[in-house]
């Protein structure tokens, strides 16, 4: 019989739940996140209760058979969300302890390829943000930016962004988690924002903000300039393409339309 | 900032500057440096696409499109009858800086009409990437274009603020130039070249001993060359190409099939179609010579002096050389695994490591990502089943045309009949 084990979404928990099925020698786990699963706790179902020293046992027991490109694969597959994803982790992590060695590279196997392929996902997602973020000026010197990406991309793409606008204020926010990272010229935090406005109405521009952090208190009213700029990268794009060249289907293979809302030049 | 006034400027100057189809911002390991503005050591991002399809990576302008040559293939030169405009170096430094800070761009790619003189010229691209990099601390990427004529001096400092330094070649052959624009000599273009060459290596030796050298155009050079302008064949645009790659360490040559911008009786006209399907099958051959270990003779040749339309280079030599295949994809060597039509580098490197594993059968490759409807006509693998016909290099192809659809396909429906 199969035994569901609910975990809290975080990588401790579905690390715990791991440490779970070995501890307690669960014969057929099924790992599901609790929010997804229907609360009427049926036969077999358990919640597992976040233990980061459990999970970090097991993370570095993982870490210790495997390469970083591996490990790193794992993390990001986990980021991408993917129902039953946990369950391809569980099967990569289950075969790098029986062979003392993590499979990489045996892309001939379902679990590896599959791990490798949502891995690619969300890599791909990642680069992406990085390249359609688009800030504006929103008080005297905070550069704010929203986006809605596929798969849970910021702890990923932190590090590019704190190399990059070193000598800025910044902030992003994943309005889809309902999370973002900001940087105070020194170092990148999380942070939650209580927006006045519902989700459907923000638009690219972000409405007024109040500051869940007492320090954090952003409005939502944009200096001229701020506009003169976003309307000079508009004028910019424009005036780049070349009209006798024009190839939609190639254009909406790059840039989906799914990232338009935040895009400028695309609004 | 007089704001209407740099929008009707970024109008001109950003149009003008379009037909430089470079726009690579990858190469480059410049890091931020002092909590600086700025970072391009990772790899080249593409901020956004315009409506062709063409990335935008950085700022693409003119300096200025005043310019003192006529050349007939190029929409400023002198005689043309159209809007001038010129970006002070401020205007440039500040556009460049706060697009970046939004994230609109990894950096700015300067070129230039020439005004005054080429070393005039030069001289002013230099102090923008100059004041980028010593006044706002700037580390993205700068990509500023060498003046054909500037003088050594010049073309020595601009690499010390520029990540990449290119010389558009333009056309192909000296006959071409001689023809197009006559006020301009072929020497004008290699001189450039060469002097940023040799600062790259000498740069490269000196860092061995001295770990301080200052880096000098980190991203290397690139060059241009316009297709169908003059009457070219794709051997010699790519015994050009090689050229460049072989005798000045090119890190791209870009090809750009031409856009008619003037009523000239030694060009095409204005409305003829851009060549866009020979422009990608130029590129697809410059792929098979850096990564998948061509020889240009094996693609071009004597008896093969242009690309096929309707099928890309690499199954073109396939088939020309099919007394090769088929090969057992589970003892292949790399260099032909590579070869095989269908499988691109990236699934050479998975079907190395998932080898190691096990044998590979068409599920396994089909799964891996492979496009089967080319490569199975050329492998074999742990299968029992595989194409046994012996089948002819013409059959072949039409099998494979029958099996696929290319949005160029009207482009050449009168090439197939020949053979069906």
């Amino acid at each position: 019989m199969t035994t569901t084990l609910l975990y809290d979404g975080s990588l401790n928990g579905l690390m715990t739940a791991i440490f779970t099925i070995y501890d307690r020698k669960i014969k057929l786990p099924i790992i599901a996140l609790d929010s997804r699963t229907q609360n009427d706790l049926f036969e077999g179902t358990e919640l597992v209760i976040t233990d980061p020293d459990k999970a970090q046992r097991v993370w570095n027991r993982f870490k210790s058979l495997c390469n970083h490109h591996d490990s790193h694969q794992v993390y990001c597959a986990f980021l991408s969300e993917i129902i039953g994803i946990e369950n391809t982790i569980y099967e990569y992590l289950k075969m790098t302890f029986i062979d003392q060695k993590a499979p990489s590279g045996d892309y001939a196997n379902t679990t590896v390829l599959k791990l490798s392929q949502a891995a690619k996902m969300v890599g791909r997602e990642k680069h992406r943000m990085e390249a359609f973020v688009r800030f504006h000026l929103i008080d005297e010197e905070t550069y704010y930016a929203n986006i809605e990406p596929d798969f849970n991309v910021l702890p990923l793409i932190m590090k590019h962004f704190k190399n990059r606008y070193a000598d800025q204020k910044w902030i992003i926010y994943d309005l889809k988690r309902n999370y973002g990272i900001s940087y105070d010229l020194k170092t990148v935090q999380e942070v939650q924002i209580d927006f006045n406005k519902a989700r459907g109405q923000r638009g690219i521009l972000n409405t007024t903000i109040s500051g869940k952090d007492d320090e954090m208190t952003v409005k939502g009213s944009f200096r001229e300039s701020e506009n003169n700029y976003k309307d000079l990268w508009n004028q910019y794009f424009k005036s780049t393409n070349i009209e006798s060249r024009k190839n939609l289907k190639l254009h909406l293979q790059h840039v989906p339309k799914r990232y338009w809302k935040y895009l400028s030049e695309k609004v | 900032m007089n704001y209407e006034r740099i929008k009707e400027k970024l109008e001109i100057l950003a149009d003008a500057a379009k037909y430089d189809v470079s726009c690579s911002s990858s190469g480059s390991k410049r890091q931020n440096k002092n909590k600086g503005l700025g970072d391009s050591s990772g790899m080249g991002i593409c901020h956004t696409y315009t409506e062709d399809g063409r990335c935008v990576s950085l700022l693409k302008i003119l300096l200025t499109n005043v310019c003192i040559f006529d050349c007939a293939y190029c929409v400023t030169r002198k005689s043309n009858d159209i809007k001038r405009a010129a970006f002070t170096v401020q205007e440039v430094v500040d556009l460049t800086i706060n697009f970046y800070r939004r994230n609109y761009i990894e950096g700015l790619f300067l070129s230039s009409g020439i005004f005054k003189s080429p070393d005039a010229t030069m001289e002013r691209l230099i102090r923008v990437a100059k004041k980028l990099r010593e006044e706002e601390n700037f580390n993205g990427y700068i990509h500023l274009k060498s003046i054909p004529g500037a003088s050594d001096e010049l073309m020595q400092e601009a690499g010390l603020y520029a990540d990449r330094l290119s010389v558009n070649i333009e056309i192909p052959t000296k006959a071409g130039l001689k023809l197009l624009a006559p006020d301009k000599d072929h020497k004008d273009f290699i001189k450039p070249m060469k002097a940023v060459q040799n600062s790259i290596q000498i740069y490269k030796s000196e860092k061995k001993l001295i770990k301080s050298t200052p880096i000098y155009a980190p991203a290397g050079q690139s060059t241009q060359m316009i297709v169908g302008a003059t009457g070219e064949s794709d051997r010699d645009i790519m015994y050009s190409a090689n050229f460049f790659y072989d005798k000045f360490q090119m890190k791209r040559v870009y090809y750009s099939g031409y856009i008619p911008v003037a009523n000239d009786s030694r060009l095409p006209a204005i409305g003829t179609e851009v060549p866009m399907m020979r422009e990608n099958r130029l590129y697809q051959t410059d792929w098979l010579l850096r990564f998948y270990g061509f020889n240009v003779k094996e693609i071009l040749n004597d008896t093969h002096q242009n690309l096929d339309m309707d099928i890309d280079p690499k199954l073109s030599w396939a088939l020309r050389n099919l007394d090769l295949f088929p090969i057992d994809i589970n003892k292949a060597d790399k260099r032909m695994l590579a070869r095989v039509p269908g499988i691109g580098m990236r699934s050479v490197g998975k079907i190395l490591s998932a080898r190691r594993y096990r044998k590979l059968n068409w599920e396994h490759l089909k799964a891996i990502g492979i496009s089967m409807n080319r490569s199975k006509y050329f492998m074999t693998c742990d299968s029992r089943e595989f194409e046994s016909r012996d089948l002819t290099s013409a059959k072949i192809k039409n099998l494979i045309l029958l099996d696929s659809s290319s949005k160029y396909h009207k482009n050449f429906s009168n090439q197939l009949n020949l053979f069906s």
